[in-house]
């Protein structure tokens, strides 16, 4: 069956369909990662957003669903070049449109991703429409693309209820503004005691359970949305307890702390993206899914400790004075690098020496 | 950190001549790296015996040895130089077992030499098998069982230990030579003692083999700082047990989820911190198809074939990084070229999937054993990009110059599913093949992974070329079914074979319903920036990225696709030379080529650069695109020659040289008729079809006769023939393969073998230099030791070969370049063969004359005279120097390939020897190709009879010098009978100890054969070669060769060997 993926810009490609025959409003992004579209397709970053594999085939190593990074697929729909069906792989449980099916996903494929991907990189991301109806109306749709915002994604995104994961280390509270299961993975790999918050849970119970470290987790959507989390990261950050942030965690702490967010013309979504940190003076290759960054940093609250190499945005901020670094990348890496996992055992070092596992 | 202020002086390595496991990449990495070098204001000091490479130009480094590469040369380089760093990494094996020797013996230090990049700790670590187990146990990397043994009984005991098969591999050795898999304790005693001579260190490892796990290969690079990135990974579709460099590859890894590749990825970059590589290192990996167990396989500190393939696949200059990295830059200060934008420090992201193919040389050797195993075979590769698996496999499979374009091989066709079963087992370079008639028979996947453990991915995408095939047999050409077959690839003429059409009406279908070629751009970042160099791949669906918008006039150049006995490095020489030229006079250059390991495929060479087969449909999407102002097919070998026809029929202007003369040298009668008006003699010969018509020619002129396929590459099945049986067995062997032109029967002349190449601007000629080659007549002239300037003829035959060549090129109207092959006899000079083109000695001869003569050609087709361009007409003047050109031969790595030299070519590269002496020369040439020159010691003599009488004047000078003769009966007889003390040795047939055991027990020191009639088979004769090369002991085929060594032998004693750079010449 044939799908149309129609771009604000009143482009139209024609492709075929797979995974739910369904259409979808989204905004386009593309993602480099060569590998990992399991991973991808569930990561809750990609709220609202049809996601485009610059890799032309997808599906090669077919999927396991212990690879999902949360309860569910988050893409509105999956652009690609090639949707294979040969699943080869020890651990293939089913194949890529099963999955995309499973979760009532929509998905293109035959089509040059690699022209959308140069169109998105010279006029920004833009929304989309994917449909299956050859007679689609494109005025009412471009009209739709005009008006789309993504709307309430983290609290659409967070778990419903808190989740604990034992263990014998130090006591670490995440605060779920979209977490990939992997942050949380990290930290109980490392033998730490872990409570998942959903996002909303006020700063007052985070604390009353008294924590040795906070992780604010990555996330969807534009930071500044979310006010009511950005409260409760400003009575985290007063608490003195030690935080990590990740992604959104690490914008939602920069805005709680009065610096800036700004969008991105189109992001950075990949498993290829340098990143120096300044204190070691050494590059690592990290795994990205962000469209804004933080700016207008104010000097005396934090300080940068990493940055991009290929366009100089800030990738990581030391806050002054207290136990809390965050960053802009994924150190729990799925998909992409593992390069800097070593910032999990610095935040266990940050939580102090006595409890460690 | 910027560049180190205190690096002003660098001495760079090479890797010496093209052999079997190390070939054109390292000219490439080479290259590349001198440039960078260079750029940064280092002065380069380059030594390297290989002169077919474009690193030994003086455009790219400053100073040029051509000298053998041995410490003592390099000793001397650095004595005369005094450079105060030395590059190791780039060269190869070779070039870093040279430091390595340097370092060990503390000659670098005590002059004061830095070892750039690697330190030779590091260069330990990785290279000795222990010290690299240890360290990669330290960081709980896993390695395959395997033990470091120096005697036969240690690696039996361990072989023992672990369970057979076993997997032999000698320390230090390239493209693993000398090793093998052992099923049995038999096989091991075979392989064992033999990966215990080749080793430099006369170890080898014993490993527990685990042949049929995936086999995955990253490039990693390094900083001072300490900054890691993975290039590329590559997996191989032929699992473990099939030497990387014979297996077919793409990149990226296709069969690994997320999960395994970032496994295999952080242990790549682990092991690369632990060894503190600065620069690039390769690390190959199996992986445990049904788990996450994996083992590191091999690690090389250093650029290799698969960082030249990396490199080309995403766009990413490895060897060029690796040079910023050994001056002390880091990562994220070197500026990504392609972007101009991002920086070095990033993973290039690929949006098209790669495949590269060995080019084997079995076409040329059809009696080698066709076997593969972790000893490499291939001499080249090609490599293909597509956005889908099946469009890059078949892309490929078209630039192996197979005449093979699909997958449904005629060979496989008549087999059935059982003996397909038998076909699969073969580990072999047909196995892609017997796949996919297995799947077109309906074996299943299941089966097929089964016996050849190739992931099963790889075969339903095969799978899939075979499906569309049988929809093109059994579905109505729609244009749906036309773009899906063209996205897979899909050749027109086959597509038209199967649905019964001319290509041309398949082309004017797709023009018709608009499926049409797109050019994407390689740009190492899936389009995330924009990129800067035009380097293209074509494929179906798509939109196109060319640009085809120019203010300067464009000329296509033709590459000459991959490395083969025959066609080598020299016309990527050429290819780059004439793009420089062509730049340098204004116009835009486009090279078309599929050849990874060259530089011509460096993307900052020409203005655009495809890669794409060299086929005339592919060749002509590009003219299409392009519209260029004209084509030149002079450089590229028969790859390009074989394109003239197809770019005429496109309308494209071919420079130089008109086709219809091409014709008239190539053509047998035509040539003839230009004989005729030159006045100029040649053997006789004959063209015919059939066996009985060569026979009939035969008698006609007399024996011996040369019998030989016309349009030949490099002497593609050429034989003597001494009787009708002889062209019986020939003309059988060279029907296997199919044969659109006539074949030739010429009379054998004997005489003295002389060449020249010769630039002519249509009126005057220039011949930058006569070459008079060593051994007489009967030897291909590629596998003949050559010198300049001529040693042996007269004024007056100086005069006739310059008169010929001036009046051959004038009356084909040659404008460019012209080879001709003469034979100077005792009654007069005759021409052997004309080629209106560049041959593989332009690279030397331009290199020790001073004349650029590819440049001069191609002013001389853009339309300027040879008097305006200030080298002179005819001879150029002769050269202070003598250089002579010895070919060097892979023999080792080619079992069952009998080493006999005769009118078909086997050499694989060349070295040279440049000296002011004609003796010096030749012993340096001797050194440079690696040959250990015995001083004394034990010569073994075996003649055909009609070289008996001759060869007594040879042992007597070679028993005089102090070599002790030994001969099988009839030679011992007559060289008694001659005054020569001759000791008898057993013939095989007479009972051990035979003459087997004899060179086997390590009593000869030199050999002496010369076969009998031809291809015949003599047994003994071959098994006495064979044996010599298994044990390295020098085995001379030609009488000449040996009166040649003799005299190196002497020169021996003459002391001091001088150096000299060329740059001075």
């Amino acid at each position: 069956m044939k799908a149309y993926l129609i771009l604000a810009d009143g482009s139209v490609y024609t492709g075929s369909s797979f995974g739910a025959r369904r259409d979808a409003l989204c905004e386009v992004v593309f993602n480099t990662s060569m590998t990992g579209y399991t991973e991808v397709l569930t990561d809750p970053s990609y709220y609202g957003q049809g996601v485009i594999m610059t890799y032309p085939i997808e599906g090669n190593y077919g999927v396991n669903f212990d690879d999902m990074e949360s309860r569910r697929i988050w893409v509105s729909c999956f652009i690609v070049r090639e949707c294979t069906t040969l699943a080869s792989n020890f651990r293939c449980e089913a194949t890529l449109d099963e999955l995309l099916k499973k979760y009532d996903i929509p998905g293109i494929s035959g089509i040059d991703t690699r022209a959308i991907t140069k169109k998105i990189r010279e006029n920004g991301t833009m929304p989309g429409y994917l449909t299956t109806n050859p007679d689609y109306n494109k005025e009412e749709i471009l009209k739709k693309l005009r008006g789309y915002k993504i709307v309430d994604a983290v609290k659409t995104v967070t778990r419903p209820e808190p989740l604990h994961l034992t263990g014998g280390g130090y006591r670490v509270a995440l605060l779920d503004v979209g977490a990939k299961d992997n942050i949380a993975g990290s930290l109980h790999r490392r033998g730490l005691d872990v409570t998942v918050y959903p996002a909303l849970t006020p700063a007052e119970e985070i604390l009353a359970a008294k924590p040795d470290g906070i992780m604010i987790s990555n996330g969807p959507g534009d930071p500044t949305d979310c006010g009511e989390v950005i409260a409760n990261v400003k009575k985290l950050y007063d608490s003195d307890v030690p935080i990590f942030g990740i992604c959104l965690g690490h914008q939602l702490m920069a805005l709680a702390t009065g610096a800036s967010t700004e969008k991105l013309k189109y992001g950075h979504r990949g498993a290829n993206h340098p990143v120096k940190d300044l204190a070691l003076g050494r590059v690592y290759i990290t795994s990205q899914n962000h469209g804004y960054v933080v700016s207008k940093i104010d000097e005396n609250v934090a300080e940068i400790s990493h940055v991009n190499v290929n366009d100089g945005t800030v990738e990581g901020l030391r806050y002054k004075g207290k136990n809390i670094f965050t960053v802009q990348f994924h150190p729990e890496a799925c998909p992409g690098p593992q390069d800097t996992e070593y910032l999990f055992d610095e935040f266990i070092e940050m939580m102090g020496g006595k409890k460690n596992a | 950190m910027p560049k180190s202020p205190d690096i002003k002086k660098v001495l760079v390595i090479g890797s010496g001549p093209i052999i079997i496991g190390q070939a054109a990449e390292f000219d490439y990495a080479g290259t590349q790296a001198c440039r960078s070098l260079k750029d940064d204001g280092v002065e380069v000091v380059l030594i390297n015996s290989n002169p077919a490479t474009i690193m030994t130009d003086k455009d790219i480094a400053d100073k040029v040895y051509i000298e053998p590469l041995t410490t003592e040369t390099v000793e001397k380089v650095i004595l005369a130089e005094k450079p105060d760093s030395i590059l190791p990494t780039l060269g190869g094996q070779t070039g870093l077992n040279l430091a390595m020797e340097l370092a060990e013996a503390g000659f670098l230090k005590e002059h004061n030499v830095r070892l750039l990049g690697t330190s030779s700790e590091t260069i330990r670590m990785a290279e000795d098998r222990q010290s690299f187990k240890d360290a990669m146990l330290s960081i709980d990397q896993p390695c395959i069982a395997s033990k470091v043994v120096e005697t036969y009984a240690d690696a039996l005991a361990f072989a023992k230990e672990i369970g057979f098969p076993v997997i032999v591999r000698p320390a230090y050795t390239l493209g693993g030579t000398g090793g093998g898999i052992a099923e049995t304790e038999e096989e091991l005693a075979q392989i064992a003692p033999h990966g215990l001579r080749l080793s430099r260190v006369g170890q080898v490892l014993i490993e527990k083999c685990i042949a049929g796990w995936k086999e995955i290969e990253f490039e990693v690079i390094r900083d001072g700082a300490g900054s890691c990135i993975t290039v590329c990974s590559m997996e191989n579709l032929d699992p473990v047990g099939v030497h990387t460099g014979d297996s077919i590859v793409v990149a990226p890894a296709q069969t690994l989820a997320d999960k395994e590749y970032q496994m295999l990825r952080t242990a790549a970059i682990r092991i690369i911190d632990k060894l503190k590589v600065e620069g690039g290192c390769n690390v190959q990996f199996a992986l445990e198809p049904n788990s996450f167990e994996y083992a590191v396989i091999e690690v090389n500190p250093r650029v290799s074939r698969s960082s030249a393939l990396a490199s080309k696949a995403t766009g990413y200059p490895i060897a060029k990084v690796a040079a910023k990295i050994a001056l002390g830059y880091h990562l994220d200060e070197i500026k990504n070229a392609v972007t101009g934008k991002t920086f070095a420090c990033f993973e290039p992201a690929l949006d098209y999937i790669v495949a590269k193919i060995p080019k084997w040389p079995f076409d040329k050797f059809v009696t080698a054993e066709r076997k593969l195993g972790t000893q490499m075979k291939a001499t080249g590769e090609v490599m293909s990009i597509s956005p889908s698996f099946e469009g890059a496999l078949m892309k490929a499979v078209r630039s192996l110059e197979l005449n093979i374009y699909s997958l449904d091989l005629p060979y496989y066709q008549p087999m059935d599913a059982d003996r397909l079963r038998e076909e699969l087992k073969k580990v072999d370079d047909m196995r892609l093949f017997a796949v996919a008639q297995a799947l077109k028979k309906g074996i299943s996947v299941d089966e097929i992974n089964e016996i050849t453990k190739i992931d099963k991915w790889f075969l339903g995408k095969i799978d899939n070329i075979m499906k569309l095939e049988e929809a093109l047999r059994s579905e109505e050409l729609t244009p749906e079914l036309l773009e899906k077959a063209k996205i897979y690839g899909f050749y027109d003429k086959v597509i038209g074979q199967i649905v019964g059409k001319t290509d041309r009406e398949i082309k004017a279908l797709r023009l018709q319903w608009n499926i049409l070629p797109a050019y994407k751009m390689v740009d190492t970042c899936a389009a995330e920036f924009e990129a800067v160099t035009p380097y293209y791949y074509s494929c179906y669906g798509s939109e196109t990225e060319a640009d085809p918008s120019s203010d300067r006039k464009k000329i296509l150049v033709l590459g000459s696709g991959p490395i083969r006995i025959g066609q080598g490095i020299e016309f990527d020489y050429c290819s780059v030379h004439a793009v420089w030229a062509l730049s340098k006079l204004g116009y835009e250059t486009i090279i078309v080529n599929n050849n990874p390991e060259t530089v011509s495929t460096d993307f900052d060479i020409s203005d655009k650069l495809y890669f794409e087969p060299l086929t005339p449909e592919d060749v002509e999407n590009i003219v299409d695109v392009e519209q260029p102002y004209g084509a030149i097919v002079q450089f590229g070998g028969q790859t390009a020659i074989k394109l003239t026809q197809a770019l005429n029929d496109m309308g494209v202007r071919i420079l130089g040289t008109d086709a219809r003369d091409v014709d008239r040298a190539e053509d047998r009668e035509l040539f003839d008729e230009v004989l005729e008006i030159c006045k100029i003699r040649r053997p006789q010969g004959r063209t015919i079809f059939t066996c009985e018509e060569a026979i009939a020619a035969a008698n006609e002129i007399g024996y011996p006769v040369l019998v030989r396929p016309s349009y030949v590459l490099g002497g593609q099945g050429m034989e003597i023939a001494y009787n009708d049986k002889d062209i019986t067995v020939y003309m059988e062997i060279i029907n296997r393969s199919v044969q659109e032109h006539p074949i030739l029967v010429d009379k054998y002349v004997h005489g003295k073998e002389v060449e020249v190449d010769a630039v002519c601007d249509g009126t005057d000629i220039l011949i930058p230099g006569i070459m008079e080659h060593l051994e007489r007549a009967g030897i291909h002239s590629g596998d003949s030791i050559s010198v300049y300037p001529a040693q042996t003829l007269t004024e007056e035959e100086k005069e006739t070969i310059i008169r010929f060549t001036k009046s051959l090129a004038t009356e084909l109207h040659v404008v460019g370049l012209i080879n001709i092959q003469f034979i100077v006899a005792a009654d007069g000079v005759y021409v052997i063969e004309v080629n209106p083109r560049s041959s593989r000695t332009v690279p030397y001869i331009s290199k020790v004359t001073n004349v650029p003569i590819v440049a001069l050609a191609i002013r001389c087709m853009l339309g300027e005279r040879l008097r305006d361009l200030g080298y002179g007409v005819d001879l150029h003047p002769e050269a202070d120097y003598v250089a002579v050109k010895m070919p060097v031969f892979s023999f080792e790595k080619l079992h069952d390939v009998d080493t006999a030299l005769g009118p078909e070519m086997k050499s694989t590269g060349e070295v040279l020897g440049i000296a002011p002496t004609f003796h010096e020369a030749l012993y340096k040439s001797f050194i440079a190709s690696g040959f250990v020159i015995p001083e004394r010691g034990n010569m073994l003599i075996t003649v055909r009879d009609t070289d008996k009488e001759e060869v007594c004047q040879l042992a007597k000078d070679f028993a005089e010098y102090g070599f002790g003769i030994y001969a099988t009966g009839g030679t011992c007889q007559y060289l008694r009978d001659n005054g020569v003390w001759a000791r008898r040795v057993n013939k095989i047939a007479e009972g051990s100890p035979d003459i087997l055991d004899f060179i086997g027990g390590g009593g000869v020191d030199l050999v002496v054969n010369t076969p009998t009639r031809g291809r015949q088979h003599n047994r003994d004769g071959f098994k006495i070669r064979r044996t010599s090369v298994e044990r390295s002991v020098p085995c001379m085929t030609s009488l000449d060769t040996a009166r040649a060594l003799l005299t190196a032998i002497k020169q021996k004693d003459e002391g001091e060997l001088g150096i000299v750079d060329i740059s001075t010449i």
